[in-house]
């Protein structure tokens, strides 16, 4: 945890309230995002309790599971949820805009226009907590392998149509959320504590009701009483006021009220006494709904809290690459191509790790050069600086043939960078790239005298607006403002020796 | 005598590494495997062992490519490849924006370039694993030396290993593991895991390599190599190339007056420590327990003092390479953080202090001096985490130096590591790393503990 977030929780602490950690929101959020407060039985791993979805908050749709450990309602439940969310997933396919590109035949080496569709919009999912993000990646991996009555072999089992489909839409949603700053599938409580610092530790801040307690406590009272309410509270039942947001649910609602609830179930079922069955199913579905409900509403009023903020100005570059990836999984699907591989083979492994760092770099120096809160942590570590110029001297490096600008700035500025003459600085916010380097400085009166050495142009003199100029406020960081390109990789069948050889 | 040894004499520190030398390079021209694994601990003769490879090697009338992790590790390469043989053009291949040090360039048998082409026939080519991934159309050379191979990453090698058809591993299984950005729990436990150092992936995927070992630290003296070898490298210990006697700090009397931003209070125990130091090889400054932030400013002061104190007195360091005077250049500092280091350089600052290499672990592997100052991992925090825990970092910090070590520390480590065990989940298929760092903090912290000298 950096300086400034400690400081903000402290401050946090004072004030009784949360304190912002953003200026901006970093994250997509969708006109229409589809919602999913997801529950998981206990003692056995995947294993779906019930779920409340939709699109719709005013009317989520409610699925259970009324005896957890029977195969077949699993499958049920799942089927149900793919009749859900496949639609809407799917409803983005159609609206798509044309890229063209060149490329170059690798054969015939001849140039040819490309036309790439790229889905004008794509899916969002909002679960409560990255446990959500967890279970929906185990339900893919349940059921994308499954086989149906349609396969030429059904086996003994044979899964409902849809439900394989749904496990490789939960599969590539699941890793994508794993690739930082993707916003497909989005879990709540670690999007709120990127915008909002608490006064209680981060491991808290998991737990949604506690989370919003701290950032809109009820009126008239403060946020730690807010968030000890939502975390121990219980009514004369020994339930809890605030359910926990899931997958995992209070063991004392388990003991007390789901687990008679379901031998009354399994009781008229083995009776098979088909009304007293749906009754009893019916009583497991108005517990599960008044556990889910209150969730219900946490996630909505997070949304908003979201909503509130306005986006950051590289969240719609970012949100774009989730347009491509959303585009990916559709022409994978379309294409006929088979369910991902249980585990990545090397050479994929190795990808999926560099992509992840690349956009990791790019997301942090997004938000660092999108909101003055995030380029502060940088400027506090002596990784940046800001401040006013106070001189310009224009200067030229007349080694070569033809004479370059080499304008000398000077900025005076309260921070205090780990910087040393020679050293390169990036001009954040300005009009280009532009790299810069230590000449001198004073740092008794806080001058940095910096010498331009790139985009002002091929001229001799800079290009018009290139230079910042006398009382501009600028900013520069020690860090390169882009993330480097991966370096390239073999394709799968020429894995090297180190490594296995090919994958068979 | 060599040829006589009486079969009861235990071997020389210089035959047993001879032995274990001969028999690498057996392997590495001839073995049935495609790969040769060594395993050095720290200062035992890991560089000379790549110089002497890379010359057997091109001897054999192959030409070679030589894998580094760093730009300043292939300079100080190309380096040792030059001042070995004058003769050897070794080709030097770096990026666009990272120019080759002038330590590399010096010499006529240099040459540099970015395109591998212009290199493709020298007998020698050098050049980060980062740059030699972007190498493309070219023939595989016969033969790779990787350096430092426990630092460099699986998919690394996973972009380079096109390139040669065998290779020779050269690293230091205790120092600091590669690490990553992001979350990599996806692919523990696999074979091919991207993420973690490429001679695990390797011996995972060529289980008849079995890795060599160098039995003997030069650098160490012998005051600290039996406490690395049992802290660090429990399973394969190691001993110094010296004796207890081979190797004398002498210290310049505590007469001179500190200087003015200097507490008196503070130069006596920093004086007191370097006395110990000098005398056992270890010294532990202890100031009063406290929770601090991670620039804690009286630990840094300590450092700092300990640093001034050491040069205004002068030291002399004998040892079997001759004797020569402790100047700033052959004293570093070592933190885990670059804040840290940030902050001390700037304490050495205000003191007048100059020329003295302050770095992080990371940063600090692979180098050499007679005395280090080190502010511990641990020092101040509230917390013992993964990061701070890690068995590497608390080796390469305690592992830079010929003669003395001096650690400065919050009181109270002990505590600290018994109110945190290691919780890192269990991941199925990753074979635990032993030891693990909670135990290796202890170990040493148990030592040091008889060199103690307490502030205020």
């Amino acid at each position: 945890m950096s300086l400034l977030t400690t400081l903000a929780r402290l401050e946090a602490v004072r004030a009784g309230v949360a304190q912002p950690l953003a200026t901006v929101r970093h994250r997509h959020v969708s006109e229409r995002p589809f919602a999913l407060v997801p529950l998981a039985a206990a003692g056995e791993t995947g294993a779906p309790l019930a779920m409340l979805l939709g699109s719709d908050r005013e009317h989520p749709r409610l699925l259970t599971v009324p005896q957890p450990l029977d195969r077949d309602l699993r499958f049920a439940f799942l089927a149900r949820l793919g009749d859900e969310l496949l639609p809407y997933l799917e409803s983005f396919g159609g609206d798509v805009e044309l890229l063209e590109r060149n490329v170059k035949d690798p054969e015939s080496g001849e140039k040819t226009v490309e036309v790439r569709e790229l889905c004008a919009d794509a899916p969002q999912l909002i679960v409560p907590n990255p446990g959500g993000v967890e279970l929906l990646g185990l339900f893919g991996r349940s059921t994308r392998f499954r086989r149906t009555a349609e396969d030429p072999d059904p086996g003994p089992y044979p899964a409902p149509a849809r439900v394989p489909l749904l496990g490789r839409w939960l599969t590539h949603l699941s890793e994508r959320a794993n690739v930082p700053g993707s916003s497909m599938l989005l879990p709540l409580t670690s999007t709120l504590a990127r915008h909002w610092a608490t006064g209680q530790s981060s491991l808290e801040d998991a737990h949604l009701g506690a989370l919003l307690a701290w950032i809109a406590p009820p009126e008239g009272s403060r946020g730690e009483q807010a968030a000890s309410r939502a975390e121990n509270g219980r009514d004369e039942r020994g339930q809890l006021l605030v359910p926990p947001a899931g997958p995992a649910t209070d063991p004392d609602f388990d003991s007390l009220l789901l687990a008679p609830a379901v031998t009354r179930y399994d009781a008229a079922r083995s009776a098979q006494d088909e009304p007293l069955t749906r009754a009893r199913a019916e009583e497991i579905e108005a517990l599960l709904r008044s556990v889910l409900l209150p969730v219900w509403h946490q996630v909505w009023q997070g949304i908003d809290l979201l909503r509130e903020l306005p986006p950051a100005a590289h969240v719609v570059e970012r949100w774009e690459g989730d347009r491509w990836s959303y585009t990916g999984h559709r022409d994978r699907v379309a294409a006929g191509e088979p369910p991902q591989p249980l585990h990545d083979d090397a050479v994929t492994a190795a990808r999926k790790l560099a992509q992840r760092e690349r956009e990791q770099v790019r997301v942090d120096l997004e938000e660092a050069l999108d909101d003055p809160l995030a380029m502060a942590e940088h400027r506090l570590a002596g990784q940046a600086f800001a401040g006013e110029v106070v001189e310009v001297q224009p200067d030229y490096d007349t080694s070569g043939r033809s004479p370059k600008p080499r304008p000398l700035v000077t900025v005076r500025t309260e921070d205090r960078p780990h910087l040393d003459p020679g050293g390169e600085v990036h001009r954040a916010g300005g009009p280009s790239t532009q790299r810069a380097e230590l000449a001198w400085l004073d740092a008794e009166a806080g001058l940095l005298t910096l010498r331009l050495l790139s985009g002002m142009g091929r001229k001799k003199e800079p290009e018009p607006g290139s230079v910042p100029e006398q009382g501009e406020q600028v900013c520069f960081t020690l860090f390169e403002l882009s993330a480097r390109q991966s370096a390239p990789l073999p394709d799968p069948e020429d894995t090297p020796w180190t490594h296995g050889g090919p994958p068979q | 005598m060599s040829t006589h040894p009486s079969p009861a004499a235990a071997p020389t520190p210089g035959e047993q590494a001879d032995a274990a030398v001969a028999a690498i390079l057996a392997s590495a021209l001839h073995g049935g495997e495609r790969g040769t694994v060594v395993d050095s601990p720290p200062g035992a003769g890991k560089s000379t062992l790549v110089v002497r490879a890379a010359r057997e090697l091109v001897a054999t009338g192959e030409r070679l490519m030589i894998v580094a992790q760093t730009n300043s590790q292939v300079d100080d390469l190309v380096d040792r490849l030059a001042q070995a043989d004058a003769g050897l053009a070794v080709g030097r291949l770096h990026g666009s924006d990272a120019l080759p040090s002038e330590i590399a360039t010096r010499h006529a048998g240099v040459v540099a370039s970015t395109k591998a082409a212009d290199l493709r026939e020298l007998p020698v080519v050098v050049a980060t694993a980062a740059k030699w991934q972007w190498v493309r159309d070219t023939d595989p050379w016969h033969h790779a030396i990787v350096d430092e191979a426990y630092q460099m990453r699986s998919d690394a090698l996973l972009a380079v290993a096109r390139l040669f058809e065998r290779a020779l591993f050269v690293g230091d299984p205790g120092q600091l593991d590669p690490f990553s950005i992001v979350g990599t729990d996806d692919w523990a436990g696999l074979h091919h895991d991207p993420s973690q150092s490429a001679v695990v992936t390797l011996l995972a995927h060529n289980p008849g390599i079995v890795p060599h070992r160098l039995p003997v630290s030069w650098r160490l003296p012998a005051s600290a190599a039996p406490l690395i070898s049992d802290a660090f490298y429990p399973f394969t210990p190691f001993r110094a190339g010296t004796e207890s006697g081979d190797r004398l700090l002498g210290l310049g009397p505590a007469t001179p007056p500190p200087p003015a931003g200097l507490a008196p209070g503070l130069a006596r125990a920093a004086d007191e420590v370097l006395d110990v130091a000098a005398e056992s090889g270890w010294g532990l400054l202890e100031l009063p327990a406290r929770l601090t932030v991670r620039t804690d400013p009286e630990a840094v002061a300590a450092v700092a003092a300990v640093v001034a104190r050491l040069l205004a007195r002068g030291g002399e360091a004998r040892s079997e390479r001759g004797t020569a005077p402790v100047d700033a250049e052959r004293i570093a500092v070592g933190t885990a953080h670059r804040d840290q280091a940030a902050a001390v350089r700037a304490a050495l600052a205000a003191l007048g202090v100059t020329g003295v290499t302050v770095d992080t672990a990371n940063r600090l592997q692979g180098r050499e001096y007679d005395v280090t100052v080190v502010l511990h991992p641990l020092s101040g925090r509230p917390d013992a985490t993964a990061f701070h825990l890690e068995t590497g970092r608390l080796c390469v910090l305690a592992s830079r130096h010929r003669h003395a070590c001096v650690v400065v520390t919050r009181a109270g480590i002990p505590e600290l590591l018994d109110a945190h065990p290691a919780t890192e989940p269990v991941q199925l298929g990753v074979v635990s790393k032993f030891p693990d760092g909670w135990e290796a903090n202890h170990a040493v912290l148990e030592h040091l503990r008889r060199h103690r000298v307490p502030v205020g």
